[in-house]
């Protein structure tokens, strides 16, 4: 019986991991938008989100054999890839911070994640309803 | 919690944003500055931003590598009554360039207030994250 309840919630705890990963990224985006060399980076959230979702359903353990290795913490959930952004136009410094995109990609980030917990929240009280009768 | 984080990322970059500001109102204050305590007259200041890396997942924020003097050529003023003209009449004045740093502080201004916007939405995201199942 936990482990269904694992599973219901399983897909949005993965997502919201995901969306508070983005979220950091696209902070870090808009935090160095006045910096000379800095490229804007980004992930695939689909393909990040399918990853994620196989590597949990295999039940991946990454296993450590020295202590300089990378462990598997969930800053990068399921080893999301972190690509560059290719800019439309390219500023003088080789900055490629595109501030609209950003704040636009920011706020639907934002938007989503919410939408996540709304979902994550009633998908909570239909088992509650269904414990409590 | 990783939404922490983006306090971390916009707290680096207010921080230097700041500073940025810190410096072009050092800049205009002294645009006439013709001395200085050593002698020599006011020379505009710069502020370098770099990207700091938070954690090896391609997080970033910002510090200031640091405050470098303008190395463009110092502005001669012809004035043969001031007491620092030289022989021709010509007085050293600062390098400060007004235009610029009224743009820079601008800049400084809506980038410090972006970060602000910035921290607001992730308190928003993680205020909402405290009350699920509520």
């Amino acid at each position: 019986m936990t482990s269904k309840l694992d599973g219901v919630l399983n897909f949005h705890q993965t997502a919201l991991n995901l969306r508070s990963y983005r979220q950091q990224l696209l902070a870090g985006n808009i935090a160095n938008s006045d910096t000379p060399n800095f490229k804007a980076r980004d992930i695939d959230f689909s393909g990040a989100l399918q990853g994620a979702l196989s590597a949990r359903s295999a039940n991946t353990v990454l296993a450590r054999t020295s202590a300089r290795h990378l462990g598997s913490g969930n800053e990068n959930p399921g080893g999301a890839q972190v690509l560059y952004r290719t800019p439309h136009q390219p500023s003088m410094d080789g900055n490629t911070v595109d501030m609209d995109l950003e704040r636009t990609q920011f706020a639907d980030n934002a938007i989503h994640y919410e939408a996540n917990l709304t979902f994550i929240s009633s998908q909570i009280k239909t088992m509650l309803a269904a414990i409590q009768g | 919690m990783s939404l922490f984080n983006v306090f971390d990322i916009a707290g680096s970059a207010m921080t230097a944003q700041s500073q940025r500001l810190n410096v072009v109102a050092s800049n205009l204050s002294n645009a006439d500055s013709a001395t200085s305590s050593t002698g020599q007259p006011y020379r505009a200041r710069q502020v370098v931003f770099s990207t700091a890396q938070l954690n090896p997942h391609g997080v970033s924020g910002v510090r200031v590598a640091g405050v470098i003097d303008d190395p463009s050529p110092m502005k001669q003023v012809y004035e043969p009554k001031h007491p620092l003209a030289n022989a021709e009449g010509y007085v050293t004045m600062p390098n400060v360039n007004v235009v610029e740093e009224m743009v820079n502080m601008i800049s400084a201004s809506r980038s410090y207030q972006t970060n602000v916007d910035m921290m607001n939405t992730a308190k928003t995201l993680l205020l909402k994250t405290l009350s699920i199942g509520q």
